[in-house]
């Protein structure tokens, strides 16, 4: 079982833009060993990981998920505020330029806090994905794609989008 | 846009793309020995370039890739005469004469290509 740091898609322009949410809970262990004055807060290092999932389906869509898409280089990440338990947070990531070798994207990180309404903008991060059987000369990789497992299939099937996968073996 | 310019707008590319600092990115630095590019950075700066300048930049255009698959090009890990032949005409932008009468192993390519070498690219790719 891979590690989710989605909990759900919110909204997707095909090829184009990818939104998810994930609900922060203090049910997540790994929470208790990040205090900050006093506060449980969720480390930059899984809010990129969350970003790396939604903006890596947003480039797997675009092939149907026949490319393995890898994160390859985090360009830059930058953090304004710190998130904890209770709050909802919202990964919006645009792709800025893709092609057969791999694709960049940038994005927003936004926050809800418990028991509000109004989104802030906490965060930007930009990424680099490789399709690395495009880029790994020499080296073979399984032939089924191992990056997009099943507990991906389950969220995008939940977003309505589980037939991008499908189409794979038409 | 003069050759100043373009040296200007590669300093801010590799600056975004590398993290270095302006004042690394010397028309003679190597892109992979001197400023630490990996290769996914080759594709990030292509990108950024395309963007920067308003080009369209082909795979392997720009940098040379799968060179080992062509027995023809490199055997034993290093450059044959028609490898280096293809690569003089293809890649006009890069200063081939580290591989001439040396060591041809192709693990040092990407020494050869340099901040100049992105510049003449650009120049060459402007001039149409």
């Amino acid at each position: 079982m891979r590690w989710l740091w989605i909990d759900r898609i919110v909204d997707h322009e095909p090829n184009k833009r990818l939104v998810a949410i994930k609900n922060v809970s203090l049910a997540e262990e790994h929470l208790h060993d990040y205090i900050v004055d006093g506060q449980v807060v969720m480390p930059a290092s899984l809010l990129i990981e969350g970003m790396a999932q939604t903006a890596g389906i947003l480039v797997g869509t675009t092939s149907h998920f026949k490319e393995k898409v890898i994160l390859a280089k985090i360009t830059k990440a930058s953090f304004d505020s710190e998130v904890t338990a209770g709050d909802t947070v919202r990964y919006d990531a645009t792709i800025d330029r893709i092609d057969d070798a791999g694709a960049a994207t940038s994005g927003a990180v936004d926050r809800r806090v418990a028991g509000g309404e109004a989104w802030e903008r906490i965060g930007r991060i930009e990424l680099m994905f490789s399709h690395i059987d495009n880029n790994m000369a020499g080296t073979e990789f399984p032939e089924h794609n191992f990056v997009f497992s099943d507990n991906f299939q389950m969220i995008l099937d939940a977003a309505g989008l589980g037939d991008y996968v499908c189409r794979q073996d038409a | 846009m003069n050759r100043d310019d373009i040296f200007s707008k590669i300093q801010e590319v590799l600056d975004d793309a590398l993290g270095v600092d302006e004042d690394e990115v010397t028309p003679n630095a190597s892109l992979t020995a001197d400023l630490g590019a990996e290769s996914i950075d080759f594709l990030d700066i292509v990108f950024r370039i395309e963007k920067t300048f308003d080009v369209k930049i082909s795979q392997g255009e720009l940098f040379p890739e799968n060179l080992a698959d062509n027995d023809d090009w490199v055997a034993d890990g290093k450059l044959t005469d028609a490898g280096l032949e293809m690569l003089k005409g293809r890649m006009a932008h890069v200063d081939f004469a580290v591989f001439e009468g040396g060591d041809r192993s192709i693990a040092k390519l990407g020494d050869a290509i340099t901040v100049d070498s992105l510049v003449n690219f650009v120049e060459i790719k402007l001039a149409g």
